[in-house]
């Protein structure tokens, strides 16, 4: 593995969003919009239940849900992005290997949210009043465990663009937003069915935002939920990796490099 | 003898129910500047794409600088380089800015004097600060050449190196390809729809056709051995052929 390579591609990111604006834009508008528009709900939801936590429930479930969308968001964009300037070809003509490319797709993930994240706690505690460190290092394992699941997710889009080309480059927006309703982000996984809650139990995002949850509640992390995600965390990102191998060979085989660009 | 740069064995590559490619076997050497001929949808880039790893073979190896493809790919593409007028640096960065990305790619251990040097050499230095979509086609052409020397390539795989240039640009192109050939002992493997200038530039020529070599020799002797006067003639009477037969 050539971090040299891996820092290569994330230059190429930082060049491009250096001087365009709608890169710029992209890091903080739709956070912004989502930050104002959960945060007046709730102001306005505790003042008329009285419910005074509500504004912490969802403004720390919003941000640890841009926590995952945006990282997962940044590793289809950058691949995306390969695809429209009709610079794969160029890529994968020079040493790198795809797990170096992967890597880099991730990488910009991290780098893209660092950024976002440190915004978004910014503004929620201008505007909010609302703190999102008061939950202290127990947020580190919580976030660490959002960013693994978005890679993996991440991972999956860019393999089904690979496959399928840019006709099916709006799952880079729309597949993460399948997990919203069924990952328990906004309220309790109690809120389900109860035949579903088992179900929906497979999948890290319910153990993180119920983890949330309870240290917004001022109770302890539950390490339960928190090994539940990272063991489904490990499971889901081997998994994405096997799939994003399998299709790269496949386009191997059936010269979809040359094609999937056109 | 020194070994084959380039070694191709029973090459083959099926989609479907066609055969793209079909068993095709031949040698390059070191310093070689090879013709890879052919008309359109005869197999010539799926051949390169074959030789560059991008495109699994059905059956046949490859052995490019005495290693196989595509199990040592990294080595391989370490020392290779590949360019093409239908495949793209990045509009949106600067000519600059696409080649220092692309000098890490390859771990230049000098990014900047290389750039230098080879922006001089190749007349595009003042274009380093423009940005790769504002320029011309003959200046885009001229920067993926920058780009495809960025490594000190020992074998250059150019698809159509002159498409994009006027008459003057391509033959200024041509005489650097000819000299840095020489200067450098490169092997170059490139395609040309263009019979004159492959007839200049070319120690040797692979024509393919339907998937399968049917001349590979210098192009003074393809055109004897098949009676035409020029390979431009031999070209366009293989064309003729081939429209005749379809209709």
């Amino acid at each position: 593995m050539s971090w040299r390579r891996i820092w290569a591609l994330n230059l190429r990111q930082l060049y491009v969003m250096r001087r365009s604006f709608a890169r710029i834009t992209d890091l903080f508008y739709w956070p912004f919009v989502d930050l104002f528009f959960f945060g007046f709900l709730s102001l306005y939801l505790a003042r008329r239940e009285g419910a005074a936590g509500i504004v912490a429930v969802l403004l720390s479930a919003l941000i640890l849900w841009d926590v995952f969308f945006r990282v997962q968001h940044g590793i289809s964009i950058s691949f995306l992005m390969e695809l429209w300037t009709r610079n794969l070809v160029n890529l994968f003509v020079t040493p790198i290997t795809v797990r170096e490319f992967l890597a880099a797709m991730m990488v910009w993930g991290l780098i893209k949210i660092s950024i976002t994240a440190t915004l978004m706690t910014a503004l929620a505690y201008l505007l909010y009043r609302f703190n999102l460190f008061m939950l202290g290092p127990s947020l580190v394992p919580l976030a660490v465990a959002l960013i693994v699941f978005a890679w993996a997710v991440g991972t999956v889009v860019t393999a089904l663009i690979l496959r399928y080309g840019q006709s099916v480059e709006v799952l880079a927006w729309s597949l993460p937003f399948l997990f919203q309703p069924f990952g328990a982000v906004f309220f309790p996984l109690s809120v389900y069915p109860a035949w579903l809650q088992g179900p929906l139990q497979l999948q890290p995002l319910p153990h993180i935002f119920e983890a949330a949850r309870a240290l917004v509640a001022g109770r302890p992390l539950p390490l339960d939920r928190v090994g539940w995600a990272f063991l489904l965390d490990a499971a889901y990102l081997a998994a994405a990796f096997a799939f994003f191998g399998h299709m790269f060979s496949l386009a191997r085989r059936q010269g979809l490099l040359l094609k999937v660009q056109e | 003898m020194d070994a084959p740069v380039i070694d191709v064995a029973g090459l083959t590559k099926a989609f479907d129910r066609s055969r793209a490619v079909d068993g095709i076997s031949f040698q390059v050497r070191r310093g070689e500047l090879l013709g890879f001929l052919g008309l359109n949808g005869a197999g010539k880039t799926t051949t390169i794409a074959m030789l560059l790893g991008l495109i699994a073979p059905t059956a046949g190896t490859v052995r490019i600088l005495g290693q196989p493809m595509p199990d040592r790919r990294r080595d391989i593409l370490a020392r290779v380089n590949f360019s093409s007028p239908y495949v793209a640096l990045p509009y949106d960065l600067t000519v600059r800015e696409n080649l220092t990305v692309f000098s890490h790619l390859y771990g230049l251990a000098a990014p900047r004097r290389t750039i230098a040097d080879l922006s001089e050499l190749f007349g595009v230095a003042h274009l380093l600060d423009r940005r790769t979509g504002s320029l011309s086609s003959g200046e885009t052409a001229r920067v993926n050449l920058v780009k495809a020397f960025l490594n000190d390539p020992d074998v250059l795989f150019l698809d159509e190196p002159t498409a994009a240039l006027d008459p003057e640009a391509a033959d200024t192109v041509r005489s650097l390809l000819l000299r840095l050939g020489r200067d450098r002992g490169l092997t170059i493997f490139y395609t040309s729809h263009n019979m004159r200038e492959v007839e200049r530039l070319s120690s040797r020529i692979i024509f393919l056709h339907r998937g399968r070599i049917i001349a590979d020799g210098p192009a003074a002797q393809v055109v004897r051995d098949y009676g035409k006067s020029d390979l431009e003639e031999f070209f366009v009477a293989l064309a003729r052929s081939e429209r005749e037969a379809r209709v």
